[in-house]
């Protein structure tokens, strides 16, 4: 694989580049589900406080973060008014939800967050659904559910639905498209307070200088930090959405914010290479997988007894049921196989419509991962008379679905214990311990699957804080102007380099004095697969093995103060190749300091081959000293704080 | 799988006031070649398949070209989105036709009223928990209690 040869070649020195200062009182930073819900709150609140909210993405709201291509099903729905179909003998409470989160996350989470999120996120499907979001209902006008957290629908155009809420709700004028936010800026006067952002347009040549009072950072989890399983043009085909680059977890590591859980990943396993969903095909088809010798291999309990008791949860937690399959793949029984011509045939026993059931399985990959119709199409695969493959893919950070990698953030007054307040100077619910620094979606850390509606819910908490906060603190920050000059010349500096060296070598993509992005995200990627926990490892790593990826890591970081570009869209790579680096540095400093094998099936520090209850139910929460570039990582006991029982 | 232009289709969206797969690309890669009037993918190996290029033409010039490291050759989905709803052609390797149609939404496009019926702000309800709308948007007469343990 090479890298491109780009014929648009537009290269910028930082003084010719204009300066777009931007005054705001709330800054959020991506548009994607939870930039959109703060978008939408934020809005609301600012009305009666008069203030001024901004919206800044790096590609066009209507189609931008993880929702982009759609979705056919909302995955927190709790459904407390009755609204959806009951599952089960009993309705659903905030508690068995907590309950159904914490154990998933094999006993740690955030339960003050997690209630949080979940006594709030029925209102917003509701609005949804009032915006014109279609919500599949059964014949007595309930929402259809997939499981018991989740309902269907014909989610196509979910995104643009939502993206045009943000937009009414805040006015188009205030939403900024295509620049990139490369840094926060911290207040001149107080170290410890956010004061704007700075980034560069992808369009033209435009350095944004944003000053701000309260910053919602939305910008998706981190991508492509190991080796994908697919090869060469195959690389952006990942189960998680490409575009989401780490960036606002690195942004907030270079301010000294605390990182909470980091070690954590999410390993999802889906259809095999196109990694078409799998949810309706266990939840709502109640199919099953089996190994070579048609062996439902989940029934293979003995598997997970060392587990215990999390292993004894229902459902069983997905970094555990991830186990069980790798224990077959791992011992050769391989392949692993949907049973979707067992499934639909049971389906039709039953009295379903062989036609509707076609058209519900494809919809369910059409409405959000088409290239997985589209290999089975080009396998002419027919569920309904053969199985597919699924398989375990490469580790993504994110703090929205079954991961929980993110920020330390406050929780809401009435449920977070005191015990969580240590670190914050002050607490507003969502905010990070920077002063006036918010955290929601895959940023906020500790309280996964939120997924769509859950991860709006969490922006809309944030909007109202970050409101509140302005009302009562009353900031005033102050940029450093001469900071955000150096940081003009830095970000523009691979421009800059690749016109000083581009003649010293007879190609351009060889060359010793830069590399580009590209390049640089290869080694990245063979640095993390090899040494901490990749898939063609079988996410297996120990300390040893560690600490060599910190060292690698670290040279890596120095290569890539040569990082070239050759134009604004190359610009924009080398930045998210630098939020890349750092999140992959937050990711095995995290590892490393947890000693145990908390989640078997995400990853297993193989010194460390237990889950360790005793010592290591716990937080673990990280800073980078942005003074030192030290990294000083602590425990934080968990505290159940919601009512519910193993 | 890799978005590719159709050079015979593509025209550069020139009466448009934006290259419609440019501005839609969550990942920059549509790119307008301003000589030839035609757009192309910039980076093929950082497309993700959302299709949002694929939906926007107006000219249907854009399709996807599977993966060359795991799809075979000679399949095709293709999509026609309407306002309320969304058409796709499936194409097989072996030449098998499946056809869909889809709901995407139940109102007119534009017509949100993001804060219809909801009271007007106040300061003094910063301090409280319930957000805009609540809270009846969640159809009940207040926020749901969380269960402490004792």
């Amino acid at each position: 694989m090479a890298v491109e040869v780009y014929k648009n070649i537009e290269t910028y020195k930082p003084e010719d580049v204009e300066d777009v200062t931007v005054e705001t009182d709330i800054l959020i930073i991506g548009g994607g589900f939870s930039g959109c819900g703060a978008a939408y709150e934020a809005a609301y609140w600012a009305k009666a406080a008069g203030l001024k909210v901004t919206l800044v993405e790096k590609a066009a709201i209507e189609r931008s973060g993880a929702v982009a291509q759609g979705l056919s099903a909302i995955n927190t729905y709790l459904g407390l008014s009755g609204r959806a179909q009951q599952v089960g003998d009993k309705p659903n409470t905030i508690e068995d939800y907590v309950r159904y989160v914490t154990l998933d996350m094999m006993g740690i989470a955030r339960e003050d967050l997690v209630a949080d999120y979940a006594r709030h996120v029925d209102g917003t499907v509701h609005l949804f659904e009032k915006w014109g979001l279609p919500i599949w209902k059964d014949e007595n006008g309930k929402y259809v559910r997939e499981g018991r957290w989740q309902v269907m629908i014909h989610g196509e155009s979910y995104k643009p639905i939502i993206a045009e809420a943000a937009k009414m709700a805040l006015g188009e004028e205030n939403i900024i498209e295509r620049v990139f936010v490369t840094h926060l800026l911290l207040d001149k006067n107080d170290p410890q307070r956010v004061a704007g952002a700075v980034g560069f347009s992808v369009r033209e040549p435009k350095f944004y200088i944003f000053k701000a009072k309260a910053v919602i950072l939305a910008t998706g989890g981190a991508t492509l930090l190991f080796r994908p399983r697919s090869t060469g043009e195959g690389m952006g085909r990942i189960w998680y959405a490409v575009f989401n680059t780490g960036s606002g977890y690195a942004m907030a590591i270079e301010a000294g914010a605390h990182t909470c859980q980091m070690e954590h990943r999410f390993i999802p396993a889906r259809f095999k290479d196109g990694y078409g969903p799998v949810g309706a095909w266990f939840l709502l088809f109640k199919s099953v997988a089996t190994n070579a010798y048609d062996e439902v291999y989940i029934e293979k309990k003995e598997t997970i007894a060392k587990y215990k008791p999390y292993a004894d949860a229902v459902p069983t937690p997905t970094p555990l049921r991830n186990h069980q399959m790798l224990e077959e793949l791992v011992n050769g029984r391989g392949p692993i196989l949907m049973r979707t011509e067992w499934a639909i045939k049971k389906l039709q026993e039953e009295g379903k419509d062989l036609k509707k059931l076609i058209e519900e399985a494809w919809e369910d990959f059409l409405d959000m991962t088409v290239s997985q119709a589209l290999l089975w199409a080009a396998l002419n695969i027919e569920p309904e008379k053969v199985p597919s493959e699924i398989m375990t893919a490469e580790p993504y950070m994110m703090g929205s679905h079954s991961g929980c990698a993110g920020l330390w953030v406050c929780g809401p007054e009435d449920l977070m214990p005191e015990e969580y307040k240590k670190l914050f100077p002050f607490c507003y619910n969502r905010m990070t311990t920077i002063k006036g620094l918010f955290a929601v979606g895959d940023c906020s850390g500790a309280n996964p699957h939120k997924f769509s509606s859950g991860s709006f819910t969490e922006g809309r908490i944030a909007g109202k804080a970050a409101v509140r906060y302005i009302v009562e603190q009353q900031p005033n920050p102050e940029i450093d102007e001469a900071k955000v000059q150096e940081l003009k010349k830095k970000i523009f500096q691979p421009m800059v380099t690749y016109e000083q060296f581009k003649n010293a070598s007879t190609r351009e993509d060889v060359n010793p004095n830069y590399l580009f992005p590209k390049q640089a995200l290869w080694r990245l990627q063979k640095i993390m697969d090899e040494y901490a926990a990749g898939a063609t490892m079988w996410y297996r790593t120990n300390e040893r093995m560690l600490k060599i990826a910190l060292e690698r890591l670290q040279m890596l970081k120095e290569d890539m103060e040569k990082l070239a570009a050759r134009n604004l869209h190359e610009l924009m790579r080398c930045w998210e190749m630098w939020h890349r680096v750092i999140v992959a540095e937050a990711h095995v400093q995290h590892m490393l300091f947890r000693q145990e094998t908390r989640w078997p099936g995400y990853y297993y520090r193989m010194d460390y081959p237990d889950i360790d209850d005793e010592n290591w139910k716990c937080f673990v929460v990280g800073r980078r000293n942005p003074e030192t570039g030290e990294w000083e990582l602590q425990k934080v006991p968990y505290i159940q704080i919601v009512d519910w029982q193993l | 799988m890799p978005s590719y232009v159709n050079p015979d289709k593509c025209d550069g969206c020139k009466a448009l006031e934006r290259t419609a797969c440019q501005y839609i690309c969550p990942n920059d890669l549509m790119v307008l070649d301003k000589e030839q009037m035609k757009a192309y993918n910039q980076e093929p190996d950082m497309c993700w398949e959302c299709y949002s290029c694929v939906k926007i033409c107006p000219q249907g010039a854009i399709d996807m070209r599977g993966y060359v490291d795991f799809v075979p050759l000679g399949a095709q989905c293709v999509p026609m989105r309407g306002t309320d709803a969304i058409m796709w052609t499936i194409k097989f390797r072996n030449g098998k036709i499946l056809r869909f149609k889809f709901p995407i939404r139940t109102t007119p496009w534009g017509s949100i009223q993001p804060f219809e019926g909801f009271p007007e702000p106040k300061v003094e309800d910063l301090k409280n928990e319930l957000l805009a709308g609540e809270p009846q948007i969640l159809d009940m007469d207040k926020l749901p209690e969380v269960k402490k343990k004792a």
